[in-house]
């Protein structure tokens, strides 16, 4: 299988301590990748790795079996990695628009089209066109999250707990969209806290603890698993 | 003697326009020029820059040698009163290169390096970099004052005499507007300027969105760089002057006016600075004489003599009488940062809490 994104025995942290001791992760082609795991398992860590915001002392970030082990973040994006993170994910002072141009910075070429993409594939967005982020509702500031960071045509998209702090309703609608952006073509890799929908939606999963890889499996596989349910599933059974 | 509410506003309005309402707006303008510099630091680059005031005053320097240079000093030119007075202004283009050329190099030298260590310590450098430059001008141009037009200014009348301007007040005015219209347009249609509100809303979203900060850094400066050209030679235009401490006396009004319009809001920073501009000339007005005038009118208007021989003795005892005397002008920008600290630290137009 040829893997879009793979982290090989990745160990590192932020200077200080490692907080990953060895993760291995790939996303493939077209799937949807959903990691999940107590907090303080390593899971955004993982991500930030990848953006090249971490020191890695030992292992391998590959993107299209290409080396871009501790690439600075603005080189990482400029590849085709594209990051939504959990929190403070809108310029909140800019427009929708305005947040759309930015989040094509490193591809300004073809970006007026693209903005025209993304208020089709996000039509409730083109109404607010004009409106600061900030004045928007959290589901809404969401969607311009990953609107902006689609901007670019990523090899790879990753979500950092897109659905934090969002209500059951938006929660279901933000999932299906997630689906929509994969099948558009784009291949995803998602922390989540909300287990049991994200493995529904999933292709894989992989299961982190310690800042170690616990379990790996298919979506269904995964949410099936009893050891997984027990640790996970079974205190979120709202979720 | 008063007579009618025609008169009343007559003597308020060319007194009050002409000698208070004009200066404080010009003083505004310098003001707002100055602490949109400190404003764009403060929101992009996360620090307290307390040398934005001894870069304005190296400005006013470097465009004074300008003018000696190329003989522009001299009144003897056969030009247009005008243009005689905008010379400066020439000499201020070559000054905006040197000047960026100075912010740059200084950036590159003493703040990156210490781009990653806490914000108090890059405070602290700006500091040091405040009495660096203030120590240096007087070696390179000596510890007298000068002047970049001698003689003295006579206003013009404008309106049919109705105003009275100042050649130097006109291009103050016009300056300001044109370089905030630069400016606004600049920050709201550039992709530079889109960048730099961004990063100013999240300097740590801006860069997982793969924009490039250091190159936004740049343009903070060069743009910092300008407005601080601008506010030190209209500050030399017009006091007429050109002194050492001309810089950092005017650094707590302009820090005054970025925390009264929010800090990070070149806005807030506009109106800012020319509210405490107006604030610092307005309060030394005989206001008590106003207040007279109108209860003796209000007093005759009800036919109450009591009311009405009350203003007159009211106006009669001020007459003249600043209500705040104007050594207390530079208290005034300092009041408004403490209140506006205190009852809304945002400042006007939301901006930054630290």
């Amino acid at each position: 299988m040829s893997a879009v994104l793979e982290l090989r025995g990745l160990q590192g942290g932020y200077g200080g301590a490692d907080i990953l001791h060895g993760i291995d992760l790939s996303v493939g082609a077209d799937e949807i990748v959903v990691v999940i795991g107590p907090n303080g398992a390593g899971k955004s860590t993982a991500m930030k790795a990848v953006l090249g915001l971490l020191t890695i002392r030992a292992g391998a970030v590959l993107l299209a079996g290409q080396d871009i082990t501790g690439t600075p973040p603005d080189q990482v994006i400029g590849k085709g990695v594209s990051y939504v993170p959990q929190t403070g994910n809108v310029f909140v002072s800019l427009s929708v628009e305005e947040n759309l141009e930015m989040g094509a910075w490193t591809r300004p070429a073809g970006a007026r089209a693209r903005i025209d993409e993304m208020y089709a594939l996000f039509p409730d967005l083109a109404a607010k066109r004009r409106q600061a982020a900030g004045a928007l509702s959290g589901g809404q500031r969401q969607m311009v999250a990953m609107a902006k960071a689609l901007m670019v045509d990523p090899q790879v998209l990753l979500l950092d707990e897109p659905t934090a702090g969002l209500s059951p309703k938006y929660r279901g609608e933000l999932f299906q969209t997630v689906r929509d952006i994969n099948a558009s073509g784009v291949p995803i890799l998602m922390v989540e806290q909300n287990a049991k929908q994200a493995l529904g939606v999933a292709d894989r999963g992989y299961v982190l603890e310690g800042g170690r890889n616990r379990h790996e499996g298919t979506g269904a596989d995964l949410a099936a698993d009893r050891e997984v349910a027990r640790m996970f599933l079974g205190a979120r059974a709202d979720a | 003697m008063i007579d009618t509410p025609i008169t009343i506003w007559a003597s308020f309005g060319e007194f009050f326009v002409n000698r208070y309402l004009i200066s404080g707006l010009v003083l505004g303008c310098i003001y707002a020029l100055g602490a949109i510099g400190i404003t764009l630091t403060f929101g992009i680059l996360r620090f307290a820059n307390f040398a934005h005031g001894e870069v304005m005053m190296l400005a006013a320097y470097l465009t004074f040698s300008v003018m000696v240079l190329f003989g522009m000093t001299g009144t003897q030119m056969d030009l247009p009163r005008l243009a005689v007075a905008a010379l400066p202004l020439v000499a201020a283009i070559p000054a905006v290169l040197l000047t960026t050329g100075v912010m740059l190099g200084v950036d590159r030298y003493f703040y990156k390096p210490l781009r990653t260590r806490p914000t108090i310590v890059v405070v602290m450098a700006s500091f040091g970099m405040m009495l660096m430059i203030r120590a240096l001008v007087p070696i390179i141009w000596g510890p007298n004052q000068q002047s970049f037009v001698p003689g003295i200014s006579r206003a013009q009348d404008y309106f049919g005499g109705a105003i009275k301007l100042h050649d130097k007040q006109v291009l103050i005015l016009i300056g300001t507007v044109l370089i905030v219209a630069g400016f606004s347009y600049f920050l709201r249609y550039t992709r530079t300027g889109k960048a730099m509100r961004a990063v100013s809303d999240s300097p740590e979203l801006a860069r997982v969105t793969g924009i490039d900060v250091e190159r936004v850094i740049t343009a903070t400066w060069i743009i910092g760089a300008f407005c601080a050209v601008a506010a030190g030679v209209f500050l030399a235009m017009n006091t007429q002057q050109l002194e050492v401490t001309m810089g950092f006396r005017m650094l707590l009004p302009m820090f005054a006016a970025a925390i009264l319009g929010g800090i990070g809001r070149p806005v807030g920073a506009i109106v800012g600075g020319l509210i405490i501009g107006l604030a610092e000339e307005l309060i030394a007005y005989p206001w008590m004489e106003v207040v007279g005038q109108v209860f003796w009118w209000l007093g005759n208007a009800a036919a109450s003599p009591a009311l009405a021989s009350w203003g007159e003795a009211v106006f009669e005892a001020n007459l003249g009488q600043p209500l705040i005397s104007p050594g207390y002008k530079a208290g005034v920008a300092f009041a408004i940062m403490v209140f506006m600290l205190i009852v809304r630290p945002a400042g006007l137009f939301k901006g930054k809490v630290f």
